[in-house]
């Protein structure tokens, strides 16, 4: 069994998590070209080593951040999403103003 | 032994049969580079020689021919899909698996005896009826089965209706069938070389060269080779090798479990599949039975593999054959698979002129491999890709143009 530490719930089986998958920043719908969004949509860095990524706590729909080696199948750590994301990001503001 | 049979041993008139020489030097240059000596790399580089006449052409691998996920598949080869363009493709990959014994001179066991897929719900029999009809109109042989004629097919398949997931139905595919993937490489590869392809074993390409948006060459752990073309196959490294070209890809890679029980008396002869249990059978010619498609719930660059993903899948297996409880599993392996956003697979051009993508093949890759290496083949020799793989183009995700593939492995849904 392997066992996943949750910042909110302790270790637990990996089993009651679900992946989210790489931390990208979304890019600003309003301002992004047909193209660019495709690539943020589909396109996957898929990289061989260790990855940030969104991981969900299912039973507590918790979700926070890892980062994981992708090749050993390591988890390296879990923190917060908090600790990436100290403000609110608000696009419609940023489209009015545009 | 007799000694008249040790004589034929050192008898220079029977030298032993080398089916693929050993590795050359590498040239300077070549017309093709081929990277990747799977199936897929094997048969592109054999359609080149045969059908096109190139045969200035080296395969490169890191490893050795037919060790990768060509090894690792569960060998199961069908074209009962959703989308009429896969239907096509796979329809002719099946035409061509029929007669590859014959095109190669090579035994590849070829042996069709149809593949039946499990409902358990009333979507899924939506999804077949759909399933069949795009089949029919497209010459595939799939029909729709009630539990009667279930039950002829696969006699000892569990049809209690008290069952966690009772079985009401299924999509009976008389096409699909099996083949020896091991054949298929070393077939592909043995007749390639003796039309003048080079295969070049671990021989490992670390960095791709390129001048005004084309390939010039490729750099490997045995010096730099300068080449006209560039093809890449290489299942489970599809992203990394096309990083070494500047290229992103929508894959994500996962592995994918599968394990093979001890020798039984033949008992099962269709291959029989049930998506909504993630779990597929088949009994191979030496009666053992391949367990296949457990795909891990994420991403890894791994051949690992684990008690959890194994377990879930023997649970699933016994929910349809419980009397398999009593018996042995003999092997268990993993392979990776690329998994592309919409189940197909990422063939053709890509944003270098001279460097040709065969990848995404997720779980869909051995069934594919001829018509794969046919259509790839064309592609480099004409310098574009021929209409019937279009839809699978590398430029479908900027248009938005996917081409979804529900009718993808039972594993990965």
């Amino acid at each position: 069994m392997k066992i996943m530490h949750c910042p909110l719930n302790g270790p637990r089986n990996i089993s009651e998590f679900a992946p989210g998958g790489e931390v990208t920043r979304m890019p600003e719908p309003s301002l992004t070209s047909d193209e660019a969004w495709a690539d943020y949509i589909w396109m996957h860095n898929n990289h061989a080593g260790v990855v940030t990524e969104w991981w969900c706590h299912v039973p507590t729909s918790y979700w926070f951040i890892a980062e994981r080696n992708t090749i050993t199948d390591e988890i390296i750590r879990t923190y917060p999403a908090s600790q990436l994301y100290t403000e609110r990001m608000n696009f419609e503001q940023n489209a009015e103003n545009k | 032994m007799p000694w008249g049979l040790l004589k034929y041993g050192f008898s220079k008139k029977y030298p032993a049969r080398q089916d693929i020489p050993p590795n050359k030097e590498l040239k300077n240059s070549y017309d093709v580079i081929i990277i990747g000596g799977g199936g897929h790399g094997a048969a592109i580089a054999y359609h080149l020689a045969r059908y096109h006449g190139i045969t200035n052409v080296a395969v490169l691998d890191k490893g050795y021919i037919g060790g990768g996920n060509t090894a690792r598949n569960t060998a199961v080869i069908r074209s009962n899909y959703i989308t009429p363009e896969s239907v096509d493709f796979y329809k002719e990959s099946v035409e061509l698996y029929k007669q590859l014994s014959n095109e190669l001179g090579y035994n590849m066991l070829y042996s069709q005896r149809g593949q039946l897929t499990l409902a358990h719900s009333d979507a899924s029999m939506r999804t077949f009826r759909l399933r069949a009809e795009v089949n029919k109109q497209c010459g595939v042989r799939s029909e729709m089965v009630d539990r009667e004629q279930i039950r002829e097919l696969v006699p000892c398949l569990n049809l209690d209706k008290n069952a966690r997931y009772p079985i009401i139905g299924g999509l009976w595919h008389k096409d699909g069938g099996t083949a020896r993937h091991d054949s298929v490489a070393w077939g592909y590869a043995m007749r390639a070389s003796q039309l003048g392809v080079e295969f070049h074993q671990r021989t490992e390409v670390t960095d791709i060269k390129q001048s005004n948006g084309r390939v010039t060459g490729v750099v490997t752990n045995r010096g730099t080779v300068n080449c006209k073309d560039v093809v890449q196959a290489v299942a489970g490294m599809s992203t990394i090798v096309a990083k070494m070209a500047g290229i992103q890809l929508p894959i994500r890679t996962f592995p994918l479990q599968a394990m093979v029980t001890q020798p039984l008396k033949p008992f099962v002869d269709p291959l029989v599949s049930s998506a909504a249990l993630h779990c597929y059978i088949s009994q191979t010619a030496r009666g053992e039975i391949v367990i296949g498609g457990g795909s891990d719930p994420y991403e890894l660059y791994s051949t690992r593999s684990s008690l959890d993903l194994k377990e879930g899948l023997i649970g699933h297996l016994l929910e349809m054959f419980p009397f398999l409880s009593e018996v042995k599993l003999l092997r268990q392996w993993t392979g990776m698979t690329d998994m592309t956003p919409d189940y197909s697979p990422i063939m053709g051009e890509t944003p270098l002129q001279n460097y040709w993508i065969d990848g995404g093949w997720g779980t869909w890759g051995f069934k594919a491999t001829p018509i794969a290496g046919k259509r790839m083949a064309e592609t480099v020799a004409r310098g574009r890709a021929p209409d019937q793989i279009r839809p699978f183009s590398l430029s479908r995700f900027r248009t938005y143009h996917l081409s979804n593939e529900a009718g993808a492995t039972a594993a990965s849904h």
